[in-house]
């Protein structure tokens, strides 16, 4: 594929390109993934999430700056959301990374949710692998600001940085949430306000709460501590720490083998959304449109329940 | 099955920080349905062409409220041209006399939009803009 040549060339109009190309899941989209797919598991994929308004943009514009100056190459996906009625979406994440223009060693990509729900897009995974092959070595992932269940981001990132910032509601809220489980570093942002102190401490009472390999297969099953560091991004406070965190982070998951469990978790979860997905459409191009509409009106009516109406649509789509 | 979507870039050349303007207009391309990447103020046209190329966008708009835009307008043109992208239309909105539309025409700037202008022609000229280059580049 000519494109993917390009790309694999350096060539950046065809890497913006091609992130379109898988974005849209255009025609050529997965040959395009099949062609760079031997070039990619060499980033380093690091997921920013958060709140909204607890700075993740600004510390992904710091943390991609020290990267640098680190001499190491970094690709940006930020995502924002698709409005619900319109299918257009406002995606102002640049906004906050004007630091970063004019560096070839940086690209930034913003993405639209385009009705995913889980915190990110549905071609995210893919558009990383693409910066991935394009030989970025750091893969910085902003997810929409998240609330309590947008956990998406776990099961595409190597290291998660979840981002909170003082006052933004009690210590509860902190220890419900299943966007606190996911977190392999904790950083509380804006920590020059007042009230960081308190938020570092109801982070620490949540760890204290929920003792180490408590939740078999869970984040906190794989003897890794999150560390909470205090960063202030619009000064650069912090981010360095931050930085060294997030690298203590990818040694430990080579050291322990557990980047390989966790890439084998991922790609099985991978390979049976694909399968999922692959399922449906074979089975909905077999099916007559009316036999669907049939059964529509018949679950409507009461004369069938819905699970009765798939097990029938089953049977009569015939082996696939 | 495509998902294709209008993507354009807004963005605010030069050095003044009125950003209501090009608000206004990413809300209502938006609401169009369409991806609208929003770079905020004093972007230099270095910074504008490379978001363009980084965000592969079919449009390109200007808010430009300083009086600068007979440097700034056809600079953007020219970078877009450079790497590539002489085919995006470049749009321009702000303050801009009318002694100065047929240069900026010249330059290459597709659409020139002044003070109370009803966004939905803007939606409108987009859409035309793309559906001249290629049938399926409206809504999906």
């Amino acid at each position: 594929m000519e494109l993917v040549k390009k790309l694999l060339a350096g060539d950046r109009r065809a890497l913006a390109h091609t992130i379109s190309l898988v974005e849209d899941d255009g025609p050529e989209a997965h040959a395009a993934l099949a062609a760079l797919y031997p070039h990619t598991g060499r980033a380093h994929v690091i997921g920013i999430t958060g709140a909204p308004g607890t700075g993740k943009s600004t510390l992904v514009n710091a943390l991609a700056r020290l990267y640098r100056r680190r001499q190491l190459t970094v690709g940006i996906v930020a995502v924002d959301p698709t409005s619900p009625f319109s299918g257009g979406a406002l995606l102002g994440d640049r906004i906050r990374m004007r630091d970063l223009a004019g560096d070839a060693g940086v690209f930034i990509r913003s993405m639209a949710t385009r009705g995913s729900l889980g915190g990110l897009a549905q071609a995210t995974g893919d558009v990383i692998l693409v910066l991935d092959a394009a030989g970025f070595q750091r893969v910085l992932v902003e997810t929409v600001g998240v609330g309590q269940a947008e956990v998406e981001i776990a099961s595409s990132a190597h290291t998660v940085v979840v981002v909170t910032a003082p006052g933004l509601g009690d210590e509860v809220q902190a220890i419900k949430a299943g966007v606190m489980e996911i977190a392999d570093i904790f950083a509380v942002n804006k920590a020059d306000r007042e009230g960081a102190e308190h938020t570092v401490m109801a982070i620490q009472m949540m760890q204290g709460l929920a003792p180490q390999a408590m939740v078999p297969g869970s984040r906190a099953d794989d003897g890794w501590e999150p560390p909470i560091l205090k960063t202030v991004a619009t000064r650069g406070q912090g981010v360095a720490e931050l930085l060294e965190a997030i690298e203590a982070h990818a040694a430990y998951l080579h050291e322990s083998h557990l980047f390989e469990r966790r890439e084998r978790a991922r790609v099985l979860g991978e390979l049976e959304a694909i399968l999922q997905a692959e399922l449906l459409a074979r089975l909905r191009a077999r099916l007559p449109e009316e036999r669907l509409e049939t059964l529509v009106e018949q679950v409507l009516a009461r004369r069938l329940d819905p699970y009765t109406a798939v097990a029938q649509l089953l049977e009569s789509g015939g082996s696939l | 099955m495509s998902k294709r979507r209008i993507r354009v870039l807004i963005a605010k050349p030069g050095l003044d920080g009125h950003d209501r303007g090009a608000k206004v207009v990413a809300r209502a391309l938006r609401d169009a349905g369409m991806e609208v990447i929003y770079t905020g103020i004093r972007q230099t046209p270095e910074m504008i062409a490379e978001a363009a190329l980084q965000e592969d966008v079919d449009v390109v708009g200007l808010s430009i409220l300083s009086g600068a835009h007979m440097a700034l307008c056809p600079r953007v043109v020219e970078l877009l041209r450079q790497q590539g992208m002489g085919d995006v239309p470049v749009l321009v909105g702000g303050i801009i006399p009318d002694e100065d539309v047929p240069a900026l025409r010249a330059a290459g700037i597709r659409g020139i939009f002044g003070p109370g202008t009803n966004t939905q022609d803007i939606v409108a000229f987009i859409r035309r803009e793309l559906a001249l280059q290629e049938p399926e580049a409206g809504e999906r």
